[in-house]
C-alpha cells in the first residue's frame, strides 16, 4: 500500500473528511493504483469529477499513482464533456 | 441603437449624430477600438485635449438576451500609450442602449479646470457643474446622484481619475448602486479625468429604443443561450456557489498563482482566501452577506458576491478572483477581510485593484513595507487616496512604482501589470499577455480555459508548444465576443454545448438581419485586433514589446521550475495575420 496526499476542493469537499479547505487527507491506496481507484474509494461519483492535479500537472484518471503523490480534486470549474478524459464538445472551432 | 452622442469637453455641448452605415454593425469594443482609430492621433497626450473616451453598449446590450450588459470604454490608454478597451457590468450599458445610444464619444477638455456630470435621458443630454462631488469617492458620489437623479446608471470616476493617476479606473454601478463594477484596466479613469468628467449619469425611463428585426428568432435564440447557461455545470453551479475566486485553489494547485510579486507559483495561504473560504465566512456572518449574486439585470450566471464583515456589515461587493489574487497571494497576504479592505478602498477611490495588488506587490519587493503585512498594506493603500506623494507614486501602477524604487523584478507588459496567472507555469496566457495589443491582459484571450480547466479542448500548461495558436484563437473569438456586449462567462457555455454557441449567434443575427457564422466571428475578431495592432504601431509601439520582463526568461518558477520559453518567432506569429 502507498500514501498519498488528496485535497478535495468546492463541492467534492462533503465527500472527505471535515478538514480545512487546503489541508491534505491521507489516503492509502494499492501499489500501482490508478487516480480512478482512488476516486472509487473516495466515493466521488464520477460525473462531478471533472480537474485532477498530481503534483500541480493536470492528469487524466488512468494515470498510476506513486507514494507521496499531491492529488487535487476538483468539480467542473469548467468543461461539462463527460469526466476526466471525456473528449470536449468544441462548439466554435477555434481556428483562424 | 440608432444615434451616437458626442460630448465636447472643450465647447461644454452633447449633440446626437447619425451612425456611420460603417459603424452599423460594430458595438462593444469593435466599436470603441475602431471610433479611438478614426478619430484619436495616435501619439497624442492621452492626458490632453486630443485623446477621446469612447463608451459603447455592446451589439445586444439592452435586450433580453441573457447576460448581455456589458459596457465597453475605450481610449488611448494613459498607462500603456497605445490603444485600450476595458469592459464592465452594471446597470450602465443596458440604460444607454435602452436611449438608442450606440456609442458616447467624449473629446476636448475644459477651458477651466472644472468637473462636471453628463446627464443623459428620453429629455436630451446636458452637462452639469459639479463641484459638491469633486473629491468624492465613488460611494459617495453614487449615493449623491441617485438622490439627485433617482435609479440612474452612473459611470464615475473617483479620486484616482480626478488627480489623473494612471491606475485609475472607470467604475460603474450595480442594481444596488454600488460602484463595485470596474472598466478597470490601463488607466481610462484618468483620461476621462482628463475631460473634467466627473460621471455619467443615465436615465432610461420611459425609453426602450432597441429595434430587432425578427423578434421571435431572437427570443428562441435568447432561450437556447439560457438553457445552455442553465444546464452547463459551471454557469449554473460552481459560479455562483463560489464565485470567481474558485479559481485560487485550481491555480495554486496547478502552481501557477503568481505568488509575492510573481516569485512562486503556489501560495501557502491559497485555500484562506479561495472561494470556498469566501463561501465560508458569508455563510457564518450572515447580515448582508451573499454569494451568487447579479452585476446586471438578466444575468443569469450571477457570480458575484458581497462579502461581510465580521459583524455582518458590508465589507466589499464584490470580491473577485482578481483583486482577491492580487491583494492577497501575489502580496502575501492570506486575510480575507484586509483583502475585502483594500478591495472597497480601491472600488472608493476608483483605482483598478489588480494594478494596485501588482504594485503593492513591487512595493513589498522594494521593501517599503513587508510581504504579508496586511495592516501596512492598508495604510499604503490610503495614501493612494490620500494623494500622497508616495501614494501618487503607488497610483501610477506597477511599472511606475517599480521604476522609482529600483525595482527589476516587475511583471508588466507594455507598462501594464499582468494579473492571476503566471507565464512560465500557464504559457499559452502568457503569449496572450504580450501579443495582445493591450497590454497584461488575461480576458482578451483566456488560453487559461484550455490549459488550465480543459475547456475547449486540453493544452499542457507547462509546454510551449502550440501556445501562438491557442493564443491567437482565443484572442480573436474573444474581441468578437467583446463587441456584443456578452459577459464572457457564457463562454463556457457556448464553448461546450453547441445550441448555446448557436443561441448566442442567433440573437445577433435575429437582431440585425445578418447571417453569421463561425467564420464571421473569425473575420470580425481579426479585423479588431488589426485595427488595434496599426493604431499602436502609429503610436510607436513595435514588436520588442511583445515580450515577457527579462526575468521571466531566465528565473525559473517553483514549483514547476519552468521558465517562460514560447519562442520569439512564435510570439511574432500570433497576431500577424
Amino acid at each position: 500500500m502507498i500514501r498519498v496526499g488528496v485535497r478535495l476542493y468546492a463541492t467534492l469537499r462533503r465527500y472527505g473528511p471535515h478538514l480545512p479547505v487546503g489541508t491534505p487527507w491521507i489516503a492509502e491506496v494499492e501499489d500501482g493504483a490508478t487516480l480512478e481507484d482512488l476516486i472509487g474509494r473516495l466515493g466521488l461519483p464520477a460525473g462531478e469529477l471533472k480537474l485532477a492535479f498530481v503534483n500541480g500537472r493536470g492528469q487524466e484518471v488512468s494515470s498510476r499513482l506513486r507514494a507521496g503523490d499531491e492529488v487535487g480534486l476538483f468539480p467542473p470549474i469548467a468543461g461539462a464533456s463527460g469526466c476526466l478524459g471525456g473528449p470536449g464538445l468544441k462548439a466554435v472551432p477555434l481556428r483562424s | 441603437m440608432s444615434k451616437i452622442l458626442r460630448v465636447n469637453m472643450t465647447d461644454l455641448t452633447a449633440t446626437y449624430e447619425d451612425v456611420p452605415e460603417k459603424y452599423r454593425l460594430l458595438g462593444g469594443r469593435g466599436l470603441t477600438s475602431t471610433i479611438v482609430a478614426d478619430e484619436v492621433e495616435p501619439t497624442c497626450h492621452p492626458l490632453g485635449p486630443h485623446n477621446k473616451v469612447v463608451f459603447a453598449p455592446g451589439l445586444v446590450s439592452g435586450t433580453a438576451a441573457p447576460n448581455s450588459g456589458r459596457l465597453s470604454v475605450g481610449a488611448k490608454s494613459p498607462l500603456t500609450g497605445g490603444i485600450k478597451e476595458s469592459n464592465a457590468g452594471g446597470i450602465s450599458s443596458q440604460k444607454i442602449a435602452h436611449l438608442g445610444i450606440k456609442a458616447m464619444v467624449v473629446e476636448g477638455q475644459p477651458r477651466e479646470k472644472q468637473l462636471y456630470a453628463l446627464r443623459v435621458s428620453k429629455a436630451g443630454a446636458e452637462l452639469v457643474p459639479v463641484p459638491e462631488i469633486a473629491g468624492k469617492g465613488m460611494y459617495e458620489t453614487n449615493a449623491t446622484l441617485w438622490a439627485r437623479y433617482g435609479r440612474v446608471a452612473i459611470v464615475g470616476i473617483g479620486l484616482a481619475g480626478e488627480r489623473l493617476m494612471t491606475n485609475a479606473g472607470v467604475s460603474t454601478n450595480d442594481m444596488e448602486n454600488g460602484p463595485g463594477r470596474y472598466a478597470s484596466r490601463g488607466g481610462l479613469g484618468a483620461a476621462m479625468g482628463s475631460k473634467g468628467l466627473k460621471a455619467i449619469a443615465v436615465d432610461d425611463a420611459g425609453v426602450r429604443d432597441v429595434p430587432i428585426k425578427d423578434p421571435e428568432a431572437f427570443r428562441v435564440a435568447a432561450k437556447q443561450l439560457t438553457d445552455a447557461l442553465r444546464e452547463h455545470p459551471v454557469t449554473s453551479q460552481t459560479l455562483p456557489s463560489y464565485g470567481t475566486a474558485v479559481l485560487i485553489n485550481v491555480l495554486s494547485e496547478a502552481g501557477g498563482l503568481p505568488t509575492r510579486n510573481f516569485s512562486s507559483g503556489r501560495f501557502e495561504g491559497a485555500a484562506k482566501t479561495s472561494g470556498e473560504a469566501i463561501a465560508g465566512l458569508v455563510k457564518a456572518r450572515g447580515g448582508v452577506g451573499r454569494m451568487g449574486h447579479p452585476c446586471h439585470p438578466g444575468c443569469v450566471i450571477q457570480c458575484s458576491n458581497v462579502v461581510p464583515r465580521e459583524d455582518g456589515t458590508l465589507a466589499c461587493a464584490p470580491v473577485e478572483y482578481e483583486p482577491d489574487w492580487a491583494l492577497g497571494a501575489n502580496c502575501g497576504i492570506d486575510s480575507l477581510d484586509d483583502i475585502a479592505t483594500m478591495n472597497y478602498l480601491c472600488d472608493d477611490f476608483g483605482v483598478d485593484a489588480v494594478e494596485t495588488g501588482v504594485a503593492l506587490g513591487v512595493a513589498m519587493e522594494a521593501g517599503l513595507l513587508k510581504f504579508g503585512d496586511g495592516k501596512a498594506a492598508i495604510e499604503l493603500l490610503e495614501e493612494v487616496g490620500n494623494g500622497t506623494p508616495l501614494g501618487r507614486i503607488v497610483g501610477q501602477g506597477a511599472a511606475f512604482t517599480a521604476r522609482a524604487f529600483g525595482v527589476t523584478r516587475v511583471p508588466v507588459v507594455k507598462g501594464q501589470g499582468m494579473p492571476a496567472y503566471e507565464p512560465r507555469a500557464v504559457k499559452g496566457i502568457g503569449t496572450t499577455y504580450v501579443t495582445l495589443p493591450m497590454g497584461a491582459d488575461h480576458t482578451a484571450g483566456y488560453a487559461v480555459a484550455t490549459e488550465i480547466l480543459s475547456v475547449g479542448g486540453k493544452a499542457d500548461p507547462l509546454s510551449p508548444a502550440g501556445k501562438a495558436e491557442l493564443s491567437r484563437d482565443f484572442q480573436v473569438a474573444t474581441a468578437f465576443l467583446d463587441s456584443t456586449g456578452y459577459c464572457l462567462f457564457i463562454s463556457f457555455a457556448t464553448l461546450d454545448i453547441p445550441s448555446g454557441f448557436e443561441g448566442m449567434l442567433g440573437t445577433i443575427n435575429a437582431m440585425y438581419g445578418t447571417s453569421w457564422t463561425a467564420e464571421d466571428i473569425t473575420r470580425i475578431g481579426q479585423e479588431v485586433l488589426r485595427t488595434e495592432r496599426r493604431f499602436n504601431e502609429l503610436a510607436g509601439f513595435s514588436k520588442g514589446m511583445d515580450r515577457v520582463p527579462e526575468f521571466m526568461k531566465h528565473e525559473p518558477l517553483p514549483p514547476h521550475n519552468t521558465v517562460f520559453d514560447v519562442p520569439d518567432e512564435e510570439l511574432d506569429r500570433v497576431l500577424a495575420f
